[in-house]
């Protein structure tokens, strides 16, 4: 690897090098995420299925593999439907600004110890403002489209978003309360130790036992920030409209990918801040990207559960749920956990 | 002291986990897909697809050209053309079925006196135009070969009860 580094950066250059390894990295990071969006759909798909004594997809290649690659290709061919009237470069900007930044966030997720594209020290606060930016997204669309009926799905997605965000948010405050940083790597090896950690049950001081409200809440409001089901009023597609209603092929797919690839961004920051990371659930087993991975794929797999369970909210209780039940239950646990710390049976010590 | 197991029931998304344990156990219940190509469910001996025209067993056409099929067929979809044969014996010189007209209700089958328009329990025939739907008489005396041992055993089965 220092072989590798010195020969680049003589070849190359220091500076011209270093961009090339960054750019080298953010490969390294989006083409498997690429591949991972590509089989949730499939995953999703053979799940809801299962759960509905169906067999799913398993016409394309052996157990539908290649189902993916098929709906991509699909996709791929058909026209992209411009509205007159649309206003053509915003129209065309929106899904991009809605998949920008669930690519762009995994940037300070820690995959394992050390191992991190962007090591920063405000990760936390660089999450929380990069997957804002994903509700232009979706108000973008919605606005660009010249349809009442897009326009009134993006103002109802957007509300949701901003509604959802701030439970959101409040829940991350209390994390960073306990494990006392904005990096994300040190958040998760602040999960690492305590009295069950000592035990070797490290898996009850993770961050989601004592913040239990807040883990629940946290959950709830990633399923809704990610418009997955029962909280798809943004998509919505059989009673009320969304905000994607004019869009079609390739921009359209866009938008899905942007779903899906924060659904995954969601879960792995789910299990980062709550689960431990790349932490073994044991003390007797190694540490490592394995155990994140296997978060990851857990959480994403009770997304989909969830999904296959539960009927779609009304637009009002949606709203009644974010600012009447989770944004003061996010108060008051803060101010539990601050008296908390602050007493002599504080447990982050 | 209920409202506060009620909170606590509500934050521990017990209802909900519920409602998961129900889909949760159906993830592996037994599934009740057909993979339609490879496999296909059992058929009724009354099952009513495709017509089929018999023949006797010394070769002679069942059908006497009495028109009654054409007449109970509620979708007009039977067409009948009838001249007398070189032994001056009635018989059908045009036997058409119009597949897209037909609703498979099986009153043809019913009115026929000599049991020769009969449907068969094959249904896999779609085809790619409008023509090759309409099914001609030496079509239907071919599928009536073809099917001849299926249609006389469910006919046999059915006599009972005629």
């Amino acid at each position: 690897m220092d072989m590798l580094r010195q020969f680049g950066q003589d070849m190359l250059g220091p500076a011209v090098f270093m961009v090339a390894a960054t750019l080298a990295k953010i490969v390294c990071i989006t083409l498997p995420l690429m591949l991972c969006v590509a089989y949730l759909t499939l995953l999703e798909r053979k799940i809801i299925g299962w759960m509905q004594t169906r067999l799913g997809p398993n016409r394309v290649g052996p157990f539908g593999l290649f189902q993916p690659l098929a709906d991509g290709l699909k996709l791929l061919l058909k026209e992209i439907v411009i509205p007159s009237g649309a206003d053509k470069w915003v129209f065309l900007a929106a899904p991009v600004f809605s998949i920008a930044p669930a690519l762009a966030a995994w940037a300070v997720v820690p995959f394992d110890d050390g191992v991190v594209l962007a090591d920063i020290n405000a990760g936390l606060l660089y999450l929380m403002a990069i997957t804002s930016v994903g509700v232009y997204g979706v108000v973008l669309a919605g606005w660009s489209s010249n349809s009442r009926y897009a326009f009134l799905g993006g103002m109802r997605s957007a509300a949701q978003l901003i509604s959802y965000e701030i439970a959101m948010g409040l829940s991350l405050v209390v994390v960073l309360m306990v494990s006392n940083s904005l990096n994300l790597g040190d958040i998760v090896n602040a999960q690492g130790k305590g009295l069950f950690a000592g035990m070797g049950v490290s898996f009850l001081s993770w961050n989601w036992l004592p913040l239990f409200p807040v883990f629940v809440v946290y959950m709830v409001s990633i399923v809704a920030e990610t418009n997955r089901a029962p909280f798809d009023m943004a998509e919505g597609e059989s009673e009320i409209i969304g905000f994607h209603l004019e869009y079609s092929g390739l921009a359209f797919s866009l938008f899905y990918v942007a779903e899906y690839a924060s659904m995954i961004l969601c879960s792995a920051i789910a299990s980062i801040l709550f689960l431990g990371g790349w932490l073994s659930p044991l003390g007797c087993f190694p540490d490592g990207f394995h155990w994140l991975a296997a978060k990851i794929f857990i959480v994403l797999v009770s997304f989909l559960w969830i999904r296959a369970t539960f009927p779609r909210y009304r637009y009002d209780q949606v709203m009644r749920l974010g600012w009447k039940v989770f944004i003061p239950v996010c108060i008051a646990w803060m101010g539990v956990v601050g008296i908390w710390m602050m007493s002599p049976w504080s447990v982050w010590k | 002291m209920s409202s506060m197991k009620e909170i606590f029931g509500s934050f521990l998304l017990r209802e909900l986990f519920g409602g998961l344990a129900v889909t949760g156990r159906y993830l592996f219940a037994p599934k009740t897909t057909v993979r339609y190509p490879e496999e296909k469910i059992p058929q009724s001996p009354r099952f009513r697809g495709l017509h089929a025209l018999r023949r006797y067993p010394d070769g002679e056409e069942r059908c006497v050209a009495c028109k009654l099929c054409e007449a109970a067929c509620p979708s007009m979809a039977i067409t009948i053309e009838i001249a007398p044969d070189e032994n001056g014996k009635r018989c059908t010189t045009r036997y058409d079925i119009d597949m897209m007209k037909c609703i498979f209700c099986g009153f043809c089958a019913e009115a026929c006196p000599a049991d020769a328009i009969v449907e068969t329990r094959f249904y896999e025939y779609s085809a790619e135009s409008r023509d090759a739907l309409v099914w001609t008489k030496d079509m239907l005396l071919e599928n009536g070969e073809r099917c001849e041992e299926q249609i006389a055993e469910d006919l046999g089965r059915d006599m009972k009860y005629r």
